[in-house]
């Protein structure tokens, strides 16, 4: 039975990984589950310095799902590279580095350094954070500041490059296409919904920020469309995330055109969530006689 | 750090405020430390999905126990769940109090809701017996009274309403018995913000050490979400950030894993909420 999937030329043992901002770095998940059991580790965005990140309170819960501002707290690329890649470039699995900037120069500075580091299996680039003011959604949501930042990280390096995609767009086809033509590797689909929820005895939101992003199974089905949408209209691999807590919405990602999948949310109160999930797509394959786990992405039937 | 599906030994009510709940975790009992914290998913709950953070109150044997109130839905559906239901739990978490070491510092406790039960393993596991100041709102706020006393404790409690004990705030006594002497004492505190926030202030005026267990939000409770932080003070702020990300010499920790114990001397109040 094959369960390994392509990105670029980066060769991923399953196709189940964790999304950005929902797995730390890695280490903290250590003592809970093994981590080269994953398809790959994907890290929380990192720009060239270190950030503070938003006041607090910085989640909310809300029914099947969360908001979260966060601001993208970081400690920069050096700081990155000094604390956390000893861990990461042991691990027998991919490190998948997310990077954001607030101008076009920075992304390609922070992919220059990275490139140059040696040993990163891809680098995502976060064109869709919904909390904060510059850079993140800003590109992610004009098709020309877009196809720009894709181009400019694309000159520096060779490295796969997956560009993670914004759900707040009318139609993501020109975008999926926009970053498609400036030679990104694959796309993730999708980021978080732009999203609020308000305390009715202090009429205060319930974020300090105000708004947030919506993330979690209540996002599932709308992140399905975009996937399905995306992938009528590129070539490249599709990652699918959004809501993901088991083999079953997994799968559906896939049968919408998804080459792999990432479990974000569920991390948080299911720390074994992509274990489980690698283990019920096998199942899966054995019910269905299937071979290789290929055969499911882009397999939904719909009529013409 | 484990997590497991354990078994509720027993739940039951407490006080008239606060329950009770016992869980079987051979595993995980041995491991905890005075502090620290577990964080249980409650697995009948289908729509409000993540977990609720939970001071660790005694450890016997194989279990430990909690004590909670009833502030929603989560903690609604415990209290309605029986001896041998399930639920899920990653524990012990954080990292929790110093405890006073043979002939060190006399520990002054100060403690405010479920404070007292996060505190009574560094109670009990301290070789030094020292003074505890509890307070609360009314008589039914005042936890574990007795098991303090128990363990040879000084128990001074307050309420606001003069139901129990002094009346007036939980302060009080303790600015009292630190006007007498303040030699070799050291204050533990754990509470409501604004009690830890006076608890600093009073630490930092009588210049005395404070160790404060921090209430913030959480979600992970592990370290990856970066939601439970707090400013803490530092060199210069990250290092090689932009200018404005070093104003005012602090950064933002994680009260999951820097914490829930941080120094009082470390906070940085003006910018908490
Ligand atoms: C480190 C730590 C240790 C804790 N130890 C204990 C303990 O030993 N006993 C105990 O009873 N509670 C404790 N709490 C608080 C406990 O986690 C919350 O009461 C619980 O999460 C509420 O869950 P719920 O689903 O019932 O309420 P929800 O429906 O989630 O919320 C109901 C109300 O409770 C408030 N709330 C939610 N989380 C917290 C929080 N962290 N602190 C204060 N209020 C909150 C909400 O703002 C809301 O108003 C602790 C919290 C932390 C961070
Ligand atoms: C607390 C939190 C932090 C996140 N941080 C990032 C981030 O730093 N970079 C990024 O590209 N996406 C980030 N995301 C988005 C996730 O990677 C993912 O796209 C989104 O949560 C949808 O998946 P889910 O519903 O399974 O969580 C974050 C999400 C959450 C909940
Ligand atoms: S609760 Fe997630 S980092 Fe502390």
């Amino acid at each position: 039975m094959n369960l390994s999937v392509q990105i670029g030329k980066l060769t991923l043992q399953n196709p189940v990984m964790v999304a950005s901002g929902t797995f730390g770095y890695g280490v903290e998940y250590a003592q809970l589950l093994d981590l080269n059991q994953l398809g790959a580790v994907v890290v929380k965005g990192i720009r060239l310095h270190p950030v503070r990140g938003n006041p607090t309170p910085r989640t909310a819960e809300v029914t099947s799902g969360m908001l979260n501002a966060i601001g993208l707290q970081g400690p920069g690329v050096d700081g990155f590279i000094k604390k956390y890649w000893p861990f990461l470039k042991k691990l027998k699995v991919p490190a998948i580095i997310n990077i954001w900037g607030k101008t076009v120069d920075e992304y390609a500075e922070v992919a220059r350094r990275f490139d140059a580091l040696g040993g990163v299996g891809a680098l995502e680039l976060n064109v869709s954070c919904p909390n904060i003011k510059e850079g993140g959604a800003q590109f992610g949501t004009d098709v020309k500041r877009l196809k720009q930042v894709v181009a400019a990280c694309r000159k520096i390096t060779e490295l796969p490059l997956i560009t993670k995609l914004s759900p707040n767009v009318v139609s993501i086809a020109p975008y999926a296409l926009a970053a498609e033509e400036a030679g990104s590797d694959a796309l993730a689909v999708t980021n978080s919904y732009p999203a609020m929820a308000i305390d009715i005895e202090t009429r205060k939101p319930k974020l300090a920020n105000g708004t947030g992003g919506l993330t979690g199974p209540c996002i599932k089905p709308i992140a399905i469309k975009l996937v399905w949408e995306a992938a009528k209209v590129v070539k490249i691999p599709i990652i699918g995330m959004g809501g993901i807590q088991n083999a079953a919405d997994a799968i559906e990602f896939m049968m919408a055109g998804a080459t792999a999948v990432a479990v974000g949310t569920a991390n948080f109160y299911e720390p074994q969530t992509t274990l489980q999930v690698i283990a019920g797509l096998r199942e899966f394959m054995q019910q269905h006689g299937l071979k290789d786990v290929r055969e499911i992405t882009g397999s939904v039937q719909t009529a013409k | 750090m484990l997590e497991q599906t354990v078994q509720i030994v027993s739940n039951e009510r407490d006080t008239d405020s606060y329950f009770r709940l016992v869980v079987r975790t051979p595993r995980i009992a041995p491991l905890i430390q005075p502090g620290q914290f577990a964080h249980i998913r409650v697995l009948p709950l289908k729509d409000a999905l993540l977990r609720r953070p939970f001071s660790i109150f005694q450890v016997s044997g194989d279990t430990f126990s909690i004590l909670y109130k009833t502030v929603g839905q989560g903690t609604e559906v415990i209290a309605r769940m029986q001896a041998g239901e399930e639920l899920s739990v990653i524990a012990p978490l954080g990292h929790g109090f110093t405890v006073p070491k043979r002939g060190g510092e006399t520990p002054l406790l100060v403690a405010g809701g479920y404070g007292m039960a996060a505190m009574y393993l560094l109670a009990q596991r301290s070789p030094q017996k020292g003074i505890v100041f509890v307070g609360g709102r009314r008589r039914v706020d005042i936890l574990c009274e007795k098991e303090f006393q128990a363990l040879g404790w000084d128990v001074r409690v307050t309420t606001e309403d003069g139901s129990h004990g002094k009346k007036g705030l939980v302060t009080q006594p303790l600015i009292a018995e630190l006007k007498r002497s303040t030699k070799g004492r050291k204050l533990f505190a754990c509470g409501p913000t604004g009690m830890l926030k006076a608890v600093g202030k009073i630490a930092d005026d009588f210049k005395v050490p404070a160790e404060l267990s921090m209430d913030e939000h959480m979600c992970c409770g592990v370290g990856v979400c970066l939601t439970c932080v707090i400013p803490v003070k530092t060199a210069d702020g990250p290092r090689r950030a932009e200018a404005h990300e070093r104003e005012g010499g602090w950064e933002y920790q994680r009260t999951c894993t820097e914490g829930p114990v941080f120094e009082a001397k470390e906070i940085v109040w003006e910018v908490t909420k």
